[in-house]
């Protein structure tokens, strides 16, 4: 199919031809012909955000909860600049984002023209791939092309940069095409030798692990059946990463929670002594090895991922595999099969023993109390209330959001949006718009501290504008908790500007913005607050008073093994102040 | 306790570093080399050499010839990173596929009179250096080779009034009647 329409017009046609229902974006000079082709149709629904970092977020927290490509349109210059958190955010985290960007006129590029950046420049390292449309006969090829490019291999964002001039010119619409791309052809079939010989590794393991990680969301719906039948027909531990959560149900008997710096003691000693760990898509990244050369010593590793570049970037493994997680877990689960070992029974039996051991350690247990809400009991009780609830969460940064991986649990996937890699405070709220968007039926529960939530909290107008029901659920400690756990390990707990000493009353703000707010500072009180929360048709605020100075366990301190974890029942200040060594002072 | 290390310690593990030449096909379009090098600098890979050129007009592809040096690990690193880079078709390392030829050209402008500018022209002529432009107090040489004779041809030339040196940087292709 081809046709004559203008640049504008284009867009919006290969946007509905992708198959997209909802655009996050913020107008701009720049993009205005694109915008007065949104105002004369309804096919596309457009949420205008309040800054365009939030406006990526949003389409991040979408892409990740339905496994569509989510998709942003902002202006050039500030428009551009303000999305490179979240395009960084998405290419850290692989998540799926079209992000199309006006640009100044053609002739203008290069003028220091008003409110003209670089884009391409810019994003060229925060995106998979951009590109910048300098003819209008090639705009539909390029959005396809970025469309084909953010949601194939290892998913991404990408920037299509749009000049005014060529939204106003006419030209040629291409339809979508099966063409290949002349030289981005990632690989989906793992290599049948390697998957024979980790099949066969795997047999005849003594002491084996499943280590999966966000790979297996992106993937898709099969890659999660198909890690969960190979897991259930080996009857292997499984433990993952942060943004692994769900791909495994945490209900599960063989589940070990996730392993890291935060993980729990029987994942990370699991992980530390196994003899064949079989990791699947998921990266090495430092927050899971700790200290690299004491990782899992005496261990043969299996690595499955689609990005070759992750294969050996930080730790050497023994067979790796390159390809995406549904088919190889598919090869896998046929190798093992054709295969049918006879796996050493009496090795698992000790080798289980001994999780159960670790686990008997109990490494979340923490002290409740009656006079002040725990911020981890805020979380069992969240998780409790929810239960008969079709739930989504989103989070923050810090230590609210590894409490709510360490207690809040997940048996299905992209149930969980969370910015792992990039670390990204601010990122909670505008997620829960994009997910609310894409499930307005469902829960949507940000999981939030009090100052990360600032960062990004102009959204909760976006919120109350398209009646999206999402419930912010702040762990309100007045600290940035995470620096302040830092400041304590590393810096004799002087608490160097990480206490807020003016926030706004989180319930008269929700007021402000015409939504619910509720605040909660007794234990007593939690649950009917949280009740009432989950029962308000309105956008929420949900203040919780927690301790000031809980801090989040167990830990394995930057420079360490994961057989030395930190755990939060017995220390003393002493053993705070000494946990970490010079050398692991410089990490972060 | 023993040395304690992490992710960001891995510069400690004891390989050697070793240098590398690759041959990287591109499409021709704007932002590709900026693309290459800015892998270079954002993940902090050493470029020692770098050419590029259209050698495919029809098909706008270009190949660029990209030396480096790091440790095996960190040269399989490179490769992968450029490989998922859109843009481009394939890497070749001809390091691996063995002693590839490779060939420089450098220009050598050197100022003097007298004894030294009559040594400076004798030299030139054993190292069959081209003279491509000459006044009473100057030559402009012209240089191809391995990167070793250019080196050698500047050392040389160094105490007999070389002023300005301009190098285009390596050019090199597997040995063989295969193809890239």
């Amino acid at each position: 199919m081809s046709a004559s329409m203008t640049g504008a017009q284009i867009v919006l046609q290969a946007l509905a031809d992708q198959g997209v229902e909802h655009i996050f974006g913020y107008p701009g000079g720049a993009v205005l012909p694109i915008y007065d082709e949104l105002f004369q149709q309804d096919r596309l629904k457009h949420v205008l955000v309040r800054h365009e970092q939030g406006a990526v977020h949003a389409a991040e927290g979408y892409a990740r909860s339905t496994g569509k490509v989510g998709v942003v349109l902002v202006t050039s210059g500030p428009g551009a600049t303000n999305a490179v958190t979240g395009l960084t955010d998405a290419l850290m985290d692989s998540i799926p984002v079209v992000c199309i960007t006006g640009q100044v006129p053609t002739h203008l590029i290069g003028n220091d023209a008003f409110q003209e950046c670089d884009t391409v420049g810019i994003t060229r390292p925060c995106t998979k791939h951009n590109y910048l449309v300098k003819d209008v006969d090639q705009l539909s090829t390029v959005l396809h092309e970025a469309f084909y490019v953010a949601r194939s291999g290892r998913p991404g964002p990408v920037v299509v940069d749009i000049p005014k001039d060529i939204q106003f010119a006419a030209g040629i619409y291409q339809g979508l095409s099966n063409s290949q791309h002349k030289s981005y052809r990632p690989a989906v079939n793992g290599d049948e030798r390697a998957v024979e010989a980790a099949v066969e590794l795997m047999a005849n393991a003594k002491r084996p692990i499943f280590y999966t990680g966000g790979g297996i969301i992106n993937s898709g719906p099969l890659a999660t059946e198909r890690l969960r039948e190979l897991v259930r027909m080996t009857g292997y531990p499984i433990t993952s990463t942060l943004m692994g959560l769900g791909a495994y149900p945490a209900s599960d008997k063989q589940w070990l929670g996730m392993l890291g710096m935060h993980g729990t003691y029987e994942a990370n000693n699991a992980m530390h002594d196994c003899d064949v760990m079989i990791c699947i898509g998921a990266r090495f990244d430092d927050r899971i090895t700790g200290r690299i050369d004491a990782f899992a010593p005496g261990s043969k590793k299996i690595h499955v991922d689609i990005d070759r570049s992750s294969i050996n970037k930080n730790v050497q493994v023994d067979i790796p595999i390159v390809g995406d997680c549904a088919h190889v877990l598919d090869q896998m689960l046929r190798a093992w099969k054709a295969k049918n070992p006879k796996v050493d029974k009496a090795a698992l039996k000790t080798w289980w023993g001994q999780i159960d051991k670790w686990r008997a350690r109990k490494c979340l247990h923490y002290k409740k109390r009656d006079d002040v809400i725990m911020p981890q009991y805020a979380i069992e009780r969240l998780y409790a209330l929810t239960r008969d609830q079709d739930v989504y969460i989103t989070t923050e940064v810090g230590q609210h959001q590894m409490w709510a991986a360490q207690f809040f649990h997940f048996d299905e996937p992209n149930r969980w949006m969370t910015s792992g890699g990039l670390g990204t405070m601010g990122y909670g709220i505008p997620a829960a718009v994009g997910v609310q968007m894409a499930h307005p039926d469902s829960l949507v529960v940000d999981i939030a501290g009090e100052a990360s939530v600032l960062m990004t909290m102009q959204e909760m107008s976006t919120a109350v504008q398209y009646d999206l029901p999402i419930k912010i659920f702040i762990l309100n400690n007045q600290y940035m908790g995470m620096v302040r756990q830092w400041q304590e390990l590393l810096h004799g707990g002087r608490y160097s500007h990480s206490y807020t000493e003016a926030l706004p009353d989180f319930v008269k703000l929700a007021e402000a913005y015409q939504a619910v707010g509720i605040r909660a500072e007794k234990p007593s009180e939690l649950d009917d607050a949280i009740k009432e929360m989950i029962a308000t048709p309105k956008p929420v605020i949900f203040d919780c008073r927690v301790d000031k100075h809980a801090n989040c366990f167990p830990m394995i301190p930057s420079g360490e093994a994961h057989n030395h974890m930190l755990m939060g029942d017995d220390l003393t200040e002493e053993d705070i102040e000494n946990a970490i060594t010079e050398e692991g002072k410089v990490m972060v | 306790m023993t040395q304690p290390g992490s992710a960001y310690s891995l510069d400690k593990i004891e390989e050697k570093p070793e240098t590398h030449t690759m041959s990287v096909l591109v499409d021709n379009e704007p932002g590709v080399l900026a693309r290459v090098i800015g892998l270079f600098s954002g993940r902090g890979y050493n470029i020692e050499s770098l050419t590029v050129s259209e050698t495919e007009h029809e098909a706008h592809i270009s190949r660029i010839t990209i030396v480096t040096t790091g440790t095996p690990m960190v040269i399989e690193q490179i490769k992968n990173q450029l490989d998922r880079l859109v843009p481009i078709h394939t890497v070749t390392d001809l390091t691996v596929l063995g002693d590839p030829l490779e060939r420089e050209l450098a220009m050598v402008k050197v100022v003097g009179t007298g004894e030294k500018r009559s040594e400076a022209l004798r030299l030139a002529e054993a190292y069959e250096a081209e003279i491509l432009d000459a006044s009473p107090e100057h030559f402009i040489f012209l240089i191809t080779g391995k990167q070793s004779r250019i080196e050698q041809f500047i050392g040389v030339m160094q105490p007999l009034g070389l002023v300005e040196v301009c190098r285009t940087g390596l050019a090199a292709i597997a040995r063989g009647a295969g193809q890239m």
